[in-house]
């Protein structure tokens, strides 16, 4: 590539594992698009955002929806407005180029540096979606029909799409693609994840709070386990609170119940689940 | 190198391409990873740390980083992430091992948490290394090949909570790690050899994979046999193309009228099953209009319920549900049907509660209440003549019972229309 040094200098507030920049250095070099997927709140949409920003790239979001089309992301004809303006008799509805709206994919091409392009939740649309942007990410170039134009990308977009694994992709898309798979962060990482976004906290609550996070999630058969995300608003309840550390000690049991839970766990028959494990404990627990 | 390492992944099941193959070889040449170099302390970096100078990433060992840039490059799925470990040690150990018999798979149960291991300190210092890497790695194939059960305790066999070194949720400080969900000790040696996506693999019968394909049918299905309908946006579209000259577009409904009730056998053997059902039919639920499910045990009685933790309380009336929704909903009921025929013929016979009516009676009005159904069965094909219950089932449905295969979803979607 023939950038300008391309230097990461950005923002402090995500932590990236090795293994996950080496896959971002990877689709960046060889430009090819990155899929990302992972455990819900293990902050798959925010890396391409952090990516942007450290780069110092333009980055263009394409939140995808279930009825979100392939189309939509290329350009978009206004027929409606066209309609409109001849009633009028405006002069412009004779050029049909002023009513093709350009969507995410051709704005991100047209941009003057290289820009970054997210795709978020990819798999939320209907199983044909990506197989419709295949061309469009191999080649980065399409055609518009109406303009008989074709609009290549100046410059290869950087591409992320983030997948929660509701629908299997293409074959054919995949193989286009560099994969990585976020994995819960394991404790040290999580501890500096945490440094990132509470500097000041204390280490006997961040070491009381991450005990007692582990745990819940080690708890069997919860239906939903508390992510990064939900650990970030839970500590941050408990610095509004004031909520001491001690008061997150589990006592001899292996099991209580750390205050806010709430904020942790978000289904009412996994915060049953976890009473009845507690309570079933403290019996266990009982002497004699 | 690359090549046998490239048909090994292929052999053992991970779907790579040619082109996946050159990519890697292309991240190799654009010298994206490179021998160590400065190492920072740990690979956790806040991004401001990033910096790509010549050699991009130095925070692994050379190993590593290959073995991180080739899954990246080479493997797309994280079910597939397992046997690309398995594959990854087979092949950089630079060992001609029995390559099956690591494919053949340790079976997951061997390694279940289901016994905890606590040490205390004096005991750790006792627990005595076994000798050197290589020592260690010969000595697990050796007992992968020779060991044939499950196996808990004890400091020899391959399994949970013991001190062999080879295992999950044990002790040994020069341990190798099979199978464990998280780090307990964190001292295991290789990131290939943690096997931390056992669990992420997938390749049982009607699997997710398989599910894509039989959702397609059902996404066929679902969309077929409807009525046309006033293509709205079509029609401004066109009616603008043609400068205001009005031209109705119609197009078939998308969303078809198609409503399903779905009755799922559940308990027992169907466990596995109705798992599968359920993601299938929730998959294609956003296809359906009105998809509905109730689950029932063994055969239909007068009630059925919604929730299995609740399901002695909170049941529903079959009359209700025959109510509740018309006769245009198609009945899908999965189940083995596997049981005593007395369960079907008698009153009485059902094994849980005292019916008053037989099970056939009640299967009977549910059939010409809903003449659209369809009873789809796990069981293979050919173990349906052994068994009478599923004899009786088969004559009540008229003979619409289909296999719970891709074909046999195939022909009951098409019995259903």
């Amino acid at each position: 590539m023939k950038k300008p040094a391309t230097r990461f200098a950005g923002s402090d507030s995500y932590v990236a594992t090795a293994e996950l920049t080496l896959a971002v250095n990877a689709a960046v070099t060889l430009s090819r698009p990155l899929l990302v997927k992972g455990e819900p709140g293990t902050g798959k949409t925010q890396l391409a955002q952090e990516v942007a920003s450290a780069l110092g790239r333009p980055l263009f979001e394409w939140h995808v929806k279930s009825t979100s089309k392939a189309q939509q992301g290329l350009y978009e004809y206004d027929a409606v407005s066209r309609l409109r303006d001849s009633q009028l008799g405006d002069a412009k509805v004779q050029d049909i180029a002023n009513y093709i709206v350009p969507g995410m994919l051709w704005r991100a091409f047209e941009s003057d540096e290289q820009a970054v392009l997210l795709i978020d939740e990819i798999d939320k649309a209907d199983i044909e979606f990506p197989n419709d942007l295949l061309r469009e990410l191999d080649r980065m170039e399409f055609y518009v029909y109406e303009t008989r134009q074709l609009v290549k990308a100046r410059h290869r977009p950087i591409v992320f799409i983030t997948s929660n694994n509701e629908k299997e992709l293409p074959d054919a898309f995949l193989r286009r693609c560099f994969f990585h798979y976020i994995r819960f962060p394991d404790r040290e990482t999580m501890e500096a994840i945490v440094d990132v976004h509470f500097p000041g906290l204390k280490k006997e609550l961040l070491a009381e709070s991450l005990t007692a996070f582990y745990r819940i999630r080690d708890v069997p058969g919860l239906k939903k386990k508390p992510s990064t995300s939900e650990l970030l608003d839970w500590i941050k309840l408990l610095l509004a609170e004031e909520v001491p550390p001690e008061a997150l000690r589990s006592d001899d049991q292996k099991v209580s119940i750390p205050p806010l839970y709430g904020a942790l766990l978000k289904n009412e028959q996994d915060v049953h689940l976890f009473e009845q494990l507690v309570f079933l404990n403290r019996r266990a627990g009982r002497p004699g | 190198m690359l090549i046998r390492f490239f048909l090994m992944l292929r052999a053992a099941g991970v779907p790579v391409s040619i082109t996946e193959f050159l990519a890697l070889l292309e991240a190799l040449q654009a010298r994206l990873i490179g021998p160590e170099k400065g190492r920072p302390e740990k690979g956790t970096l806040p991004f401001s740390s990033w910096e790509k100078g010549s050699v991009p990433f130095s925070g692994l060992p050379f190993s590593e980083q290959f073995y991180h840039l080739a899954r990246a490059v080479l493997v797309k799925d994280e079910r597939h992430f397992d046997r690309y470990d398995q594959v990854f040690a087979a092949h950089f150990r630079g060992i001609e091992l029995a390559f099956e018999a690591l494919v053949a798979e340790i079976p997951a149960d061997w390694m279940r948490k289901s016994l905890e291991l606590s040490l205390s300190d004096e005991d750790k210092a006792r627990i005595a290394a076994l000798g050197g890497w290589d020592a260690l790695m010969e000595t697990l194939r050796r007992r992968l090949a020779e060991q044939q059960g499950r196996h808990e305790g004890g400091s020899k066999w391959i399994g949970t909570g013991g001190t062999s070194p080879f295992g999950a949720h044990g002790y040994n400080p020069e341990g190798v790690r099979i199978g464990q969900e998280g780090s307990r000790n964190r001292r295991a040696v290789k990131v290939w050899d943690r096997r931390e996506f056992a669990n992420l693999d997938d390749t049982v019968g009607l699997g997710t994979r398989n599910v894509k394909l039989a959702l397609r049918r059902l996404r066929r299905f679902a969309r077929q046999g409807a009525a046309e309908q006033l293509d709205l946006d079509g029609t401004i579209d066109s009616t603008a193309r043609r400068a205001g000259l009005l031209d109705i577009r119609m197009i078939p409904e998308r969303h078809n009228a198609v409503k399903v009730l779905l009755f799922l056998d559940v308990g027992g053997s169907m466990d596995d099953h109705v798992r599968i059902c359920e993601e299938l039919f929730s998959a294609a639920s956003s296809e359906f209009k009105h998809l509905e499910y109730f689950y029932f045990h063994n055969f239909v009685y007068e009630s059925v319920w919604k929730d299995n933790r609740r399901r002695h309380t909170e049941r529903t009336r079959t009359v209700e549900v025959m109510r509740t929704y018309g006769h245009d909903y198609k009945l899908v009921m999965v189940g083995d049907a596997t049981m005593s025929p007395y369960e079907i013929v008698q009153p009485g016979g059902s094994i849980e509660h005292w019916n008053e009516e037989a099970g056939a009676a009640w299967m009977r009005r549910l059939l010409s209440n809903y003449p659209h159904h369809v009873w789809l069965n796990p069981e293979p094909r050919d173990r349906w003549e052994w068994t009478p219950s599923v004899k009786i089932t088969r004559e009540l449905f008229e003979d619409r019972m289909f296999p719970l295969t891709l074909s046999g979803l195939d022909r009951a979607m098409k019995a259903l229309l």
